[in-house]
């Protein structure tokens, strides 16, 4: 009798032990991985900021858009025309992978009562920052949302099962829901107008974002945006990778005061901007 | 066994049902064997045809985590020398260029409806505003 209640109360010291000290790992490894330690025991789902590796990022010069009215809409156009996203009436079900709005909505941590006419006046070019280390993807159940080798926050449509995790975790906004069918349309009028048959659509029910024109960067060429400003102003938006030294973007980031929306979260956001 | 005889009788009755369904397309000539049209000039596809007839589900996921989240964008080159992007509208639909006269032909007659159509844009026709679902 005595030996079962001993071993009873030895296994249930064990477990307790265990039970505090597994979450305990698990968090130290969390805490870790946000100063971009070498893969650990997550392996390679993302939760790891690249410490080498690539990690392509953007800068992007306010002054040159907001010295070239109507620039931002033009980068805005070609993104939404290639990856087909659908424009529903209701502002509410917005879908949006590259955006516009003033600068204390793009800045919060940035603005204060009293800034100068060119800041008021300001609209700034938003998308998803791409973080290092980005919240969206720890919050993602399906690994639908997960960090490339490129160190792109990337989106695999089919996974997504539209829980909207990922909208909560991200403090940006980069996120949009498909709340209604983006092959339907509204008194006739189609939500995608001219559908590009070189990429899908998507359903009903999922999220979406920008995704860094990784189909293109593969190849060599800048993420389709970036070309567009580069057509309107020279060095308007510069595309690169932030890990390497020698890379123009790296060179622009040593020469010029730069800041990142929003960068006491620790998200450490991949795009840069130049006021 | 209770009821021996009831449960055989049963068993007959529900085989002769299950069957005179098989029965009754083999013997009238309505089962038609699906002619799904291939492309004209070629020869080879990426894989050869019985993998692609069984496979080729597979193949196109396998295409997706590559490209997607391996980043592995390399094309592929089929024997007779055609460069095949890894994507099924900007690859297979390029040599198989109508959705109707190739993959439905199979899929209505299997009744399985995959969902690729949700979201992939077949050549040509799809644009017709339709709500999906
Ligand atoms: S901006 Fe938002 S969606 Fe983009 S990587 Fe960061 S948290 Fe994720
Ligand atoms: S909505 Fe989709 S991408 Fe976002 S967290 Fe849920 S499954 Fe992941």
């Amino acid at each position: 009798m005595d030996n079962r209640r001993r071993k009873f109360l030895k296994l249930a010291g064990l477990t307790a032990a265990a039970g505090v000290a597994v979450p305990m790992l698990g968090s130290r490894a969390q805490a870790v991985s946000g100063h971009g330690a070498a893969p650990a025991a997550h392996g390679n789902d993302g939760h790891e900021a690249a410490p080498t590796g690539v990690r392509q990022g953007l800068v992007i010069d306010s002054g040159k858009f907001h010295d070239n009215p109507g620039l931002a809409e033009k980068c805005q156009k070609v993104c939404h025309d290639y990856h087909n996203v659908p424009k529903f009436p209701n502002s509410k079900d917005e879908i949006k992978w590259i955006w516009t709005d003033k600068f204390p909505n793009v800045f919060p941590d940035h603005s204060h009562y009293k800034k100068d006419a060119r800041l008021s006046a300001m609209n700034i070019l938003a998308l998803c920052n791409h973080c290092d280390n980005p919240p969206c993807v720890r919050a993602c159940p399906t690994g639908a949302t997960f960090k490339n080798s490129d160190g792109v926050v990337m989106m695999d449509f089919h996974r997504c099962i539209g829980c909207r995790f990922c909208m909560a975790a991200c403090p940006y906004g980069a996120r949009s829901f498909n709340w209604r069918s983006p092959r339907g349309s509204e008194n006739g009028k189609p939500f995608i107008k001219n559908y590009n048959q070189e990429f899908p659509s998507r359903m009903r029910g999922v999220v979406e974002k920008c995704s860094l024109c990784s189909w293109r960067t593969k190849q060599g060429k800048d993420p389709l945006c970036v070309e567009e400003a580069n057509k309107g102003v020279e060095g308007a938006m510069v595309f690169g990778d932030l890990n390497d030294p020698h890379s123009e973007i790296s060179q622009i980031l040593r020469q010029r005061f730069t800041i990142q929306r929003k960068p006491s979260l620790g998200t450490k956001p991949s795009i840069f901007y130049i006021i | 066994m209770y009821d021996k005889g009831k449960v055989l009788i049963g068993l007959a009755i529900f085989l002769v049902l299950a069957l005179s369904v098989v029965g009754y397309n083999m013997t009238t000539g309505d089962h038609k064997k699906p002619e799904p049209e291939k492309p004209k000039g070629y020869t080879a596809c990426v894989k050869d045809t019985d993998y692609m007839r069984s496979s080729h589900m597979v193949l196109l996921n396998e295409w997706r985590d590559e490209v997607i989240r391996e980043g592995k964008r390399g094309k592929i080159t089929t024997a007779q020398g055609i460069v095949v992007e890894k994507s099924l509208q900007n690859g297979c639909m390029h040599c198989h260029t109508s959705k109707e006269k190739f993959c439905d032909t199979c899929h209505v007659y299997a009744s399985v409806q995959p969902y690729c159509w949700d979201c992939h844009l077949a050549p040509v026709e799809p644009t017709d505003g339709k709500e999906a679902q």
